[in-house]
């Protein structure tokens, strides 16, 4: 005799156990919500696994000063989620925010980069920024490479460990009472408004909100709720170097000393559908910008290369909607899940709790890839 | 700290049946110089010279030696020429060489390397 | 970046390497062999062209036949690349490689891979302290230094290799303190459902007697059933301890040489994403492979050890075969010509075969020593215990992969070859799930180190 599975209820569902999805789910347990997450097995692409590790502000958001206030409310909470995270797990996710540098090699090049930043400061306000020349840079970073023309730095850039990230959230998520659950593969969601049952084989979970932060995979499931998600994978190639002595203190855009002391080389853009392998003329690519930044860098080795699949919108930028047909079920999604980990984790929660939504993402829709109008500023 | 060799007798030596070449090879660790056969790996030629500690981790400064000898473990890493964690046991003995102990992870500032890695092709 | 064209490349240049090698350039295919050593041979003939007579002889019978295959190579067109370390194979059969300080890519049109095999890893208590090393290292030094311990020496783990090491040392003069032999009396009893397949293996199987009858001869101290074993020191190795008959013991020593078998080097076909199989009697993974041995990549071939454990002449039987796949699959030969030429390899390959589940059996790693407690470091190169990844487990890790992003298990220089399968096997025993449903470590190139100089081509 068959006896169905009994459903589990909960206050929120949180489709995706990556960055996205656990920072959510933190902030939700946070708040007493009773939430659960349901997350992909151990092969699957796994976007948060491909991180470069960096909490990055400068030259965000041109042309969408909304991203630039989004992403500069993250990097100024950062640090108290960092604290929050280190009292809830244990787990140190070694957040440095000493400022970055975005390497230029072309008078052109820092030219475009220093135009691009006015025009966020003009937009954005305070926006503090500096343009380095060759000798000021050398003065900042003595192993430049002489290749590097200048550079535009900002105090606002940092970097933390995203491995330690994940696991410092998930840790933390369960400590406030999260529920984990592995291996699901989501069939459907069922329901409408207050009232949702996400299916997995024969279990059924159930709540009154949901969250898609899956992802990849948003685009069928956001179907399902009255969402578009059109995100699509673009792909990024990362070379990582034995340990060395620390001799970079500050993150820059393409290379950082993580805090284990392995050198992180990126990146590359790239459309390829659903292929996260790595080619060698991009790595070498990439290992030939690192040399030209850091001329040191030529003698140390490469132990590891990856390409991870970022989740990426039409117009780069991320997407955070209720549904208007399915009130209670949200779509979170972005490439920058580091970046915005603390934002996701303090700012998202009591509007999915059905508070107002943060004032930056009103942008954010999805509808905005259905039509030909172009986005309204701000201002 | 690195136990210095010589200062317990070698773990390994060559068999009684092996015959003893007239050339010999010399190079040093960490400082000290070794006479070891032509034609082994340099991390043969340390085993047989009594180097008992080949580096220190990165991750808790553990000392450690070979355990592989094929190129699988990666335990045999050592400073030749002034390069950093090269696998000894992939590396010949080569007259003059400079080993040394690799003491954790290396340093990009101030480990330098003596001379290029460059194969002569004949 | 230079790109050059040829027919079919092999790496590794072991028993079926270079067998594989040499019938393809026979077939007249334009052949490039890779190998990271300076001579041929792989690991089971290593040093094999360059060995004096007398360490020849030392090493025995088995070990001269190499030379017979290392002949049959020089004799070709192949152009075998010495010192050449392999970093990457792509799917579309392009081999990149280091030599010289520099980078190289080939273009192939079918790829054999041969790396062989290497050692299980042995996670117990003290096996990364100075002094520990493998049966299979001490058998290297023999065969390419001709060096061996000098005081005496413990032997411990199981499996066929071991014992011919210690007749070896035994043949050399060497000392050998303790044969601390974990086979149990219940092994010989579950082998021999396979003992009339092994008893086909006649002539395998009475090297193995005759082996175990010198090593009771020269009376060296012999501990069988051996469990729970560990290695005792603070910076180097000082003693082996372990229980037999009941009984603690503890033999103290500076070398202790350990052994359970040998396993398929799979970081290759992992890299490929080829599809393994957790195979339950080799307790390993390999990769599926067709009776060719090209895999469920398109022009990948693997013969060899790499494929599952056979051992050097079924090595260089599954390289002729695969020989004989590739050349039917560039069009050189047609498929019946293929078969029929393949027929008595595959005969041959059968009959060096058919000790195989014997062995298995009988030399089963135990699983205290595959799967060990929570102390034990797992991940050498990191240093991650085993503890910390039952907690990872605990924490919600379903495999491989997450573990590793929870704790960097498997990210050190090693990539995971001496890690790869304690943590497969510790994931699976915790989630009471089976290995093959656990899975193994996403494998990325470069398989072997190469600096970001060389990678960028200065």
């Amino acid at each position: 005799m068959k006896h169905s599975t009994a459903a589990i209820n909960a206050d929120v569902i949180v489709v995706g156990g990556g960055l996205v999805g656990t920072a959510v789910a933190y902030g939700l347990a946070r708040e007493g919500a009773d939430t659960v997450v349901l997350d992909q097995g151990d092969d699957a692409f796994r976007a948060s696994r491909g991180n470069f590790g960096l909490v990055w502000v400068q030259g965000k958001g041109y042309n969408l000063p909304d991203y630039a206030r989004w992403t500069r409310s993250s990097a100024q909470r950062w640090a108290g989620l960092r604290d929050a995270l280190l009292a809830d797990s244990g787990v140190d996710v070694s957040l440095k925010q000493p400022g970055g540098f975005h390497m230029c090699f072309s008078d052109e090049d820092l030219l475009e980069r220093e135009s691009r930043l006015r025009q966020l400061q003009v937009e954005v306000g305070d926006y503090p920024f500096e343009m380095l020349d060759a000798a000021e840079l050398k003065a900042r970073l003595p192993l430049i490479g002489k290749a590097v023309v200048g550079a535009s730095y900002t105090p606002q850039d940092g970097h933390v460990n995203p491995l330690k990230l994940l696991r410092a959230l998930h840790a933390s998520a369960q400590h406030h009472g999260a529920r984990f659950v592995g291996g699901q593969h989501i069939e459907r969601i069922e329901g409408g408004a207050g009232d949702f049952r996400v299916r997995v084989g024969e279990q059924a979970y159930c709540a009154p909100r949901v969250v898609l932060a899956a992802g990849l995979g948003n685009p069928g499931l956001a179907a399902q709720v009255g969402l578009h998600a059109p995100v699509a994978p673009n792909r990024g190639q990362v070379l990582v170097s034995e340990r060395v002595q620390p001799f970079l203190d500050y993150p820059t855009i393409n290379v950082r000393q993580t805090d284990e002391g392995t050198v992180q080389l990126g990146d590359s853009m790239e459309e390829v559908g659903f292929d996260d392998s790595t080619s060698t003329r991009v790595l070498s690519a990439i290992a030939q910008r690192g040399v030209a930044t850091f001329p040191l860098l030529r003698d140390v080795r490469l132990i590891r290369a990856w390409g991870a699949l970022r989740v990426m919108s039409p117009d780069g930028f991320p997407i955070y909607q209720q549904s208007a047909t399915h009130p209670g079920a949200f779509v979170i999604t972005c490439h920058s899940g580091v970046t915005l980990a603390a934002a996701h984790a303090l700012r998202i929660a009591p509007w999915v709790m059905g508070g107002a939504q943060p004032d930056e993402l009103a942008v954010f829709n999805g509808e905005r890839f259905l039509s030909d109008k172009v986005l309204a500023h701000a201002h | 700290m690195p136990i210095e060799a010589h200062s317990r007798a070698p773990l390994f030596q060559a068999v009684a049946s092996e015959t003893p070449s007239r050339r010999s090879v010399t190079l040093s660790f960490n400082g000290e110089a070794l006479n070891v056969p032509p034609g082994i790996s340099v991390a043969a030629a340390l085993l047989m010279s009594g180097v008992e500690r080949f580096r220190a981790t990165p991750v808790s400064e553990s000392p450690r030696a070979p355990y592989c000898m094929m190129g699988v473990c990666f335990e045999c890493l050592v400073n030749i020429d002034g390069v950093p964690n090269r696998q000894s046991c992939l590396v010949e003995v080569v007259d003059g060489m400079q080993v040394r102990s690799q003491e954790g992870a290396r340093d990009l500032q101030f480990d330098v390397p003596l001379v290029q890695v460059l194969e002569v092709q004949p | 970046m230079t790109l050059e064209s040829v027919d079919v490349v092999v790496v590794g240049a072991g028993p079926a390497g270079m067998a594989g090698a040499t019938d393809l350039a026979g077939l007249g295919l334009n052949v490039v062999l890779l190998d990271e050593q300076g001579s041929p041979g792989g690991q089971i003939y290593r040093g094999i062209t360059l060995a004096p007579l007398s360490r020849r002889d030392l090493l025995g019978p088995d070990y001269a036949h190499g030379n017979v295959l290392a002949k049959a190579l020089a004799d070709t067109s192949v152009r075998h690349i010495k010192e050449a370390a392999v970093w990457q194979v792509s799917r579309d059969h392009q081999v990149s490689y280091l030599h010289g300080g520099r980078m190289h890519t080939l273009q192939a049109r079918a790829v054999l891979l041969a790396t062989g095999a290497m050692e299980r890893p042995f996670p117990i208590r003290g096996w990364t302290l100075p002094g520990v090393m493998t049966a299979g290292a001490a058998q290297i030094l023999l065969k390419s230094a001709g060096a061996a311990p000098v005081e005496p020496v413990v032997l411990a783990g199981c499996g066929p290799l071991l014992y011919l090491l210690g007749w070896q040392y035994l043949r050399a003069g060497v000392p050998i303190k303790a044969l601390v032999d974990t086979t149990h009396r219940d092994d010989y009893w579950r082998a021999r459902r396979h003992l009339v397949s092994a008893l086909r293996a006649w002539p395998y199987l009475r090297k193995g007697l005759q082996l175990m009858r010198s090593l009771r001869q020269a009376r060296i101290a012999h501990f069988t059933g051996a469990s729970a074993l560990a290695i005792e020191g603070t910076d180097a190795a000082e003693a082996l301890t372990f229980t037999a008959n009941g009984k603690a013991e503890r033999v103290s020593t500076r070398c202790v040489l350990l052994h359970q078998g040998v396993v398929p080097n799979i970081q290759f076909s992992q890299s490929l994403r080829a599809t393994h199989a957790w195979d339950t009697q080799q307790l390993c993974f390999s990769p599926l492979r067709d009776s060719w041995g090209e895999l469920d990549v398109p022009g990948m071939f693997v013969a060899g050890d790499g494929g599952g454990i056979g051992g050097a002449q079924a090595a260089a039987l599954q390289g002729r075969l695969a020989a004989l796949g590739i050349a039917a699959r560039l069009g050189v030969l047609g498929a019946p010509q293929r078969d029929q030429r393949g027929v008595d390899l595959r005969q041959e390959l059968n009959d060096n075969l058919r000790i195989r589940p014997f062995l298995d059996v009988l030399y089963r790693p135990r699983d205290e020593h595959r799967i060990p407690t929570d102390e034990v470091i797992v991940c050498r190169c990191e240093e991650v215990t085993a503890g910390q990844l039952r907690e990872f487990v605990a924490m919600g890790c379903a495999g491989p992969n997450q573990a590793k992003s929870f704790g960097r298990c498997g990210m050190g220089p090693c990539q995971g070859r001496l890690c790869g399968l304690t943590v497969t096997e510790v994931i699976a025993e915790a989630r009471a799930a089976a290995p093959g449903d656990v899975g193994y470590y996403r494998i990325r190139p470069p398989i072997k180190p190469i600096t970001l100089g060389e990678l960028a081509g200065d």
